[in-house]
């Protein structure tokens, strides 16, 4: 690949969402407005390695696409109606033309937020979401989300045209929710982008444990969504979780690739600076008021360990607290084993061991492995050996990941020893 | 991935020359879209070296020199952290940092090292050994 076309990847990665969203509001249409977009760069492609990567690249592909839009609705007589809206909106904004950059950014912010609620309206799948939002947000092309992902180019692209097809066919216009909408549009939102981040921060497929690219993508898309709508305290709360998770991506992998666990963690190697920015967009939530959404609480949590410098500085008492919060606004049963782990640590094991013996029935963790993992331990911690052998051999039994099910035998193995100490003499 | 994006030192910053209104107003806006973009990590601006010094080792030696130093073209005045997914990426930035005076100024574009860059290279146990010396010296994180 020539510089220039690295260039023109660079330029399309800093402006595509900008000008998609801003030719998606002229012409009503985040299909279409893909479409020209690509043209765009398709132009950018065959022109700047001739004359040079022009001064102002954004305005150029703007002013490059909107020509396409009216060619292409004056060709296509059945838009013709279109065409003449379209018309329209172009002269008035003609005169703005030689302040383009200006004129575009003067709604870019509220374009942006339209795109970002229609890349993740409900009338489309999670995957299509997921992959438009990439696509049309994050700049990303097909080729790295199917990298990312792990699935073939043709999945991508064919998910990515279903879902702009999607869009216009249940008409979804290109607008902000409002009311009682937006919070449920908004969490709709926020759960795309920690989906994007989980899936890079634990990779629920292929043989990496961790893929940070992917989590930077999230980051980012957090990041510009904080300053899209500032006033959301919850999405304050998503960047602040995403920042202190990502601080340990680091020192969450061992040597030989393995995962290691947070109290086990080198608390040197986690990243001081994600930590600062994790802590300032929680305390910036917490400053907006209210109660604490399940994002901010999960942060708050995450804030406590990345606040300790030693494991056993870590305020459990606290964390017991915010999980008893989050069972109260968002109740699972995963929560509630969190939530064991936290009174355990903070009041003894046979206060944890309480709540774990009655998530047992819990059928939706009947194939849970952390389940018996963590009954095992706390049985141990109580000087229960037998039943925690038992716990460990189930959970090593439960779990798919090889490296856990070696530990989880050594300590079943371990447990056999404490439940028959040698004969003394 | 990470770059510093260094501000190399001129006459003005190593005089202390505060920066005019408008380049104030000018790098804002720019910070403010970096922001944004979601690309700002950290940035500073750093003092005239007459208020630095400098450690030089030696052998078992060490000397301390304090600033101002001359040779003001290999001087850095500030720096910003980005987070940004290509090199060309960081240059498309660097190249909107504004300059309204259009003085004669330079950037300088660093990566920032990852652990995974050390690659095949970073064996295991060496692996284990960087991770053991980050440990003793968290200054290095």
């Amino acid at each position: 690949m020539s510089d220039t076309h690295r260039a023109i990847e660079a330029v399309w990665r800093i402006e595509s969402a900008r000008l998609i969203a801003g030719l998606a509001r002229i012409v009503r249409d985040v299909g279409l407005a893909e479409e020209l977009a690509q043209d765009a760069l398709v132009a950018a492609l065959e022109q700047w390695p001739e004359s040079g990567v022009p001064d102002k690249p954004g305005a150029w592909l703007m002013g490059t696409a909107k020509h396409r839009a009216i060619d292409l609705f004056r060709r296509n007589k059945r838009l013709a109606r279109k065409c003449e809206e379209l018309a329209h909106a172009l002269e008035t904004q003609q005169e703005m033309d030689v302040l383009d950059v200006d004129a575009i950014d003067d709604h870019i912010g509220d374009d942006l937020l339209r795109l970002v609620f229609t890349a993740c309206h409900p009338v489309l799948s999670t995957e299509a979401r997921v992959a438009l939002t990439l696509r049309l947000l994050g700049g990303l092309t097909i080729e790295e989300i199917a990298r990312a992902f792990l699935v073939s180019e043709p999945t991508v692209a064919q998910r990515i045209v279903r879902a702009k097809r999607t869009l216009a066919a249940a008409r979804v216009p290109f607008e902000v929710p409002s009311g009682a909408e937006l919070d449920a549009r908004l969490s709709s939102v926020l759960e795309v982008i920690y989906l994007i981040f989980n899936e890079g921060y634990a990779a629920t497929a292929g043989d990496d444990w961790v893929r940070p690219a992917l989590c930077e993508d999230a980051l980012r898309l957090g990041r510009i969504l904080a300053e899209l709508v500032p006033q959301e305290p919850e999405v304050h709360g998503l960047v602040a979780l995403m920042e202190i998770q990502a601080s340990r991506l680091r020192a969450r992998v061992g040597p030989s690739g393995e995962p290691i666990l947070l109290l086990d963690q080198d608390r040197a190697r986690w990243d001081q600076l994600l930590i600062r920015r994790g802590l300032v967009a929680l305390e910036r939530a917490e400053e907006l008021g209210g109660v604490l959404g399940p994002h901010a609480l999960q942060a708050a949590i995450a804030a406590c360990h990345a606040r300790a410098r030693t494991p056993e500085e870590t305020d459990w008492e606290r964390i017991a607290a915010l999980y008893d919060a989050l069972a109260q606004l968002a109740p699972s049963p995963v929560v509630e084993l969190n939530r064991a782990v936290a009174l355990a640590m903070a009041f003894g094991p046979a206060a944890g061991l309480e709540l774990v013996d009655a998530l047992t029935s819990e059928p939706s963790l009947k194939a849970y492995h952390l389940l018996p993992s963590v009954r095992g331990d706390l049985l141990a911690k109580l000087g229960r050996f037998g039943e925690a052998r038992a716990e460990f051999e189930r959970a090593a039994s439960l779990t798919r990941n090889g490296r856990e099910r070696t530990l989880l035998l050594e300590r079943a193995a371990t447990c056999s020893r404490e439940a028959a100490p040698p004969q003394p003499g | 991935m990470r770059f510093m994006v260094i501000v190399k030192a001129n006459k003005d910053s190593e005089a202390g020359v505060l920066p005019s209104q408008e380049l104030l107003t000018e790098m804002g806006k720019f910070n403010e879209e970096l922001v944004k973009a979601g690309v700002l990590l950290a940035a500073e601006g750093l003092q005239p070296s007459s208020k630095g010094a400098r450690v030089k080792f030696s052998g078992g030696q060490r000397t301390v020199i304090d600033g101002p130093f001359a040779e003001t073209k290999e001087l850095i005045a500030g720096f910003w952290l980005w987070q940004v997914r290509s090199k060309e990426e960081a240059i498309e930035w660097a190249k909107r940092i504004p300059n309204p005076t259009g003085d004669e100024g330079e950037i300088e574009i660093r990566q920032v090292f990852e652990a995974d860059d050390f690659g095949p290279n970073l064996t295991p146990e060496l692996r284990e050994q960087e991770q053991r010396l980050r440990a003793q010296a968290p200054m290095q994180q």
